[in-house]
C-alpha cells in the first residue's frame, strides 16, 4: 500500500518535472521514461526492410526490433508511433516520440538540433536509373530529371553535388518518389539501397540498376538535445547488442548481409 | 516551451516568393480555363443532345465524387503508362481545370436555371438566335447571381492546389514544406505559408469580386 502511494506520487512528480523541464534544466529523460513505463518510439512503417508493416499487419523490420529491443532492455512498454521521412524531427522535437529509430542517418545540419546514439544498422544511399542511361560521375547527372525524397539525406546531396541542371523533383514519401521513377516521369531515382531494390525487383520493366553512390550512411537513432542520459543508456544496450551478436543476426535477418563495420 | 525563430525561415524568401508566384500562376491559369470549361458544361447540361448531357453528367459527377489527390496522382501517375506524360505544372493545371470545371457547372447551371422564362420568350419574340439569347439575355445575369459562389469555389480550388507539392510542383507548400525540412523550423515554416496563404485568398476575392461587375457581367 504504501508503495504504491509512493511510486503513484513518484509518477507524479517525474509528471510535473516533464512538464517544466526546459533544456537548461536537470536531464531526467531516463528517469522520466523509465517512471512513464513506456517509451514512444518513432518508427517507419513503410520502409521495408527496415520498419513496414508485416503480413500479420505488425510491425516489422530491422528497426522495429531494435527499437523493441530498447525498450525490453529498459523494461517498459514500447509503443510505436508511424513517422516519416519528413516529420520524425518535427515529432521528436515536439516531444511526440522519444526516440527515433526509422533508418535515420547523420549529417551536420541534423547534429545541430538532435543528438545521435552509435549506429546500429547499415545503410547507403545511390541513384539508381535505367540500363541505357550511363551515370559514371555527378557530372553526368547533368540535364537529368530525378526523383528524390524531400528533406532526405540523398536530397541533400544531391543539393550540394549535382551540377545545377539537374532537375530535382522532390515527393513526400519514398513511395511517391518511386512512384514517380517507375512511371518514368523521372529519369533517375536517388533514394535507400533497399528501397529501390524493392522497387526494381518489383517492376522489372523499368530495368534499372545502380549508378552513384551518394552516401555510406548507417542508420543511428536519434534522441533530443540534451537528454544524455538517454542518451547514454541506449548506447550502452546498443553496444551491448552489437558485441552479443544481437544486431549482426537482425542485420542478416532482414538486409541479408552482416552489419560490416558500424562506427561508434 | 517553444522560441520562435522567423529570421532563418524568412531568409529563404526567394523560394517562397517562387511558391507563391506559382501557386498564383496555377491558380489564374485554372480559374480561366475552368470557367470556361464549366458554362460549356453547364450550356450541355440544358442544352445539348442527350448523349452529350450523359457525358457532362457522367464527368462532373466523377469529379465532385472523387478526392482531388487521387484525381492528380491519376493524372500524374498514372496517364504516363498510357503514354501520355505530361510535365508537373501541366499536370497541376489540368487536374485544376477538371476540378473547378466540374463545380462550376454545377454552380452555373443553378444561376442559368432560375432565368425567368418570361425574359426568354421576349427575348425568342425578338427573334434572337439560340445563341444571342445565351449570350446575351441568360448567361450575363446569371453570373451575376451566382458570382458569389463561384468565386468560392476558385478560392478553393486555389488553397486545393497546395496539394500539387505532392507531385513535386514548388508551390507555396511545397517550399515551406522544403523550407522546413531544411532549417528544422517547422512551425515558423507553415505559419509563414498560412499566413501568405490568407494573403492570397483575400486578394483573390477581392479581386474577383472587383473585376466580376466589371468585366465578366455587367451589372445594372
Amino acid at each position: 500500500m504504501k508503495s504504491k502511494a509512493l511510486s503513484t506520487l513518484a509518477g507524479l512528480f517525474a509528471g510535473v518535472l516533464l512538464l517544466c523541464t526546459s533544456p537548461a534544466q536537470a536531464d531526467d529523460s531516463l528517469t522520466a521514461v523509465l517512471a512513464k513505463k513506456s517509451i514512444a518510439l518513432g518508427v517507419a512503417s513503410d520502409f521495408p526492410p527496415y520498419g513496414y508493416m508485416g503480413p500479420d499487419f505488425k510491425l516489422t523490420g530491422v528497426d522495429v526490433a531494435t527499437a523493441q529491443l530498447i525498450a525490453d532492455k529498459l523494461g517498459v512498454k514500447a509503443e510505436f508511433v508511424p513517422v516519416s521521412t519528413p516529420n520524425r524531427i518535427p515529432y521528436l522535437q515536439t516531444k511526440k516520440i522519444d526516440l527515433i529509430v526509422s533508418a535515420l542517418g547523420k549529417n551536420a545540419e541534423r547534429e545541430k538540433v538532435i543528438d545521435f546514439t552509435v549506429a546500429y544498422a547499415p545503410f547507403f544511399q545511390a541513384v539508381f536509373g535505367p540500363k541505357a542511361l550511363s551515370i559514371k560521375s555527378f557530372a553526368d547527372l547533368a540535364g537529368k530529371t530525378i526523383a528524390v525524397t524531400r528533406g532526405t539525406i540523398q536530397d541533400d546531396v544531391l543539393q550540394q553535388m549535382a551540377p545545377p541542371t539537374l532537375k530535382t523533383m522532390r515527393f513526400e514519401d519514398d513511395a511517391t518518389t518511386v512512384a514517380a521513377f517507375i512511371s518514368q516521369q523521372t529519369q533517375l531515382l536517388a533514394t535507400g539501397a533497399a528501397v529501390a531494390a524493392a522497387a526494381i525487383q518489383k517492376n522489372p520493366q523499368v530495368q534499372a540498376e545502380y549508378k552513384l553512390l551518394l552516401k555510406d550512411s548507417p542508420n543511428f537513432i536519434g534522441v533530443r538535445k540534451g537528454e544524455t542520459a538517454l542518451l547514454n543508456r541506449v548506447n550502452e544496450i546498443l553496444r551491448a547488442a552489437k558485441a552479443d551478436g544481437t544486431l549482426e543476426a537482425y542485420s542478416q535477418k532482414w538486409l541479408g548481409r552482416g552489419t560490416g563495420v558500424l562506427p561508434d | 516551451m517553444i522560441e520562435f525563430n522567423f529570421s532563418v525561415v524568412l531568409a529563404q524568401w526567394p523560394m517562397l516568393l517562387r511558391g507563391l508566384g506559382l501557386t498564383a500562376a496555377l491558380t489564374a491559369a485554372s480559374a480561366l480555363l475552368g470557367s470556361l470549361l464549366g458554362t460549356a458544361c453547364a450550356w450541355a447540361r440544358l442544352h445539348g443532345t442527350a448523349v452529350l448531357k450523359q457525358v457532362v453528367g457522367g464527368y462532373v459527377e466523377l469529379v465532385r465524387n472523387t478526392p482531388f489527390i487521387i484525381q492528380l496522382f491519376f493524372i500524374f501517375f498514372g496517364l504516363p503508362s498510357l503514354g501520355v506524360r505530361l510535365s508537373v505544372e501541366v499536370a497541376c493545371v489540368l487536374a485544376m481545370v477538371l476540378n473547378l470545371g466540374a463545380y462550376a457547372c454545377e454552380i452555373i447551371r443553378a444561376g442559368l436555371l432560375a432565368t425567368s422564362r418570361g425574359q426568354i420568350e421576349a427575348a425568342m419574340s425578338l427573334a434572337l438566335t439560340p445563341w444571342q439569347i445565351f449570350s446575351r439575355v441568360v448567361l450575363p445575369p446569371a453570373l451575376a447571381r451566382i458570382w458569389p459562389a463561384l468565386v468560392s469555389q476558385i478560392v478553393i480550388v486555389m488553397l486545393g492546389s497546395a496539394v500539387c507539392g505532392q507531385i513535386s510542383a514548388e508551390e507555396l507548400s511545397q517550399a515551406a514544406n522544403l523550407i522546413s525540412s531544411r532549417t528544422f523550423r517547422s512551425f515558423e515554416s507553415y505559419i509563414i505559408a498560412t499566413l501568405a496563404y490568407l494573403a492570397l485568398a483575400v486578394a483573390l476575392r477581392q479581386l474577383l469580386n472587383w473585376a466580376g461587375p466589371r468585366f465578366i457581367f455587367v451589372s445594372r
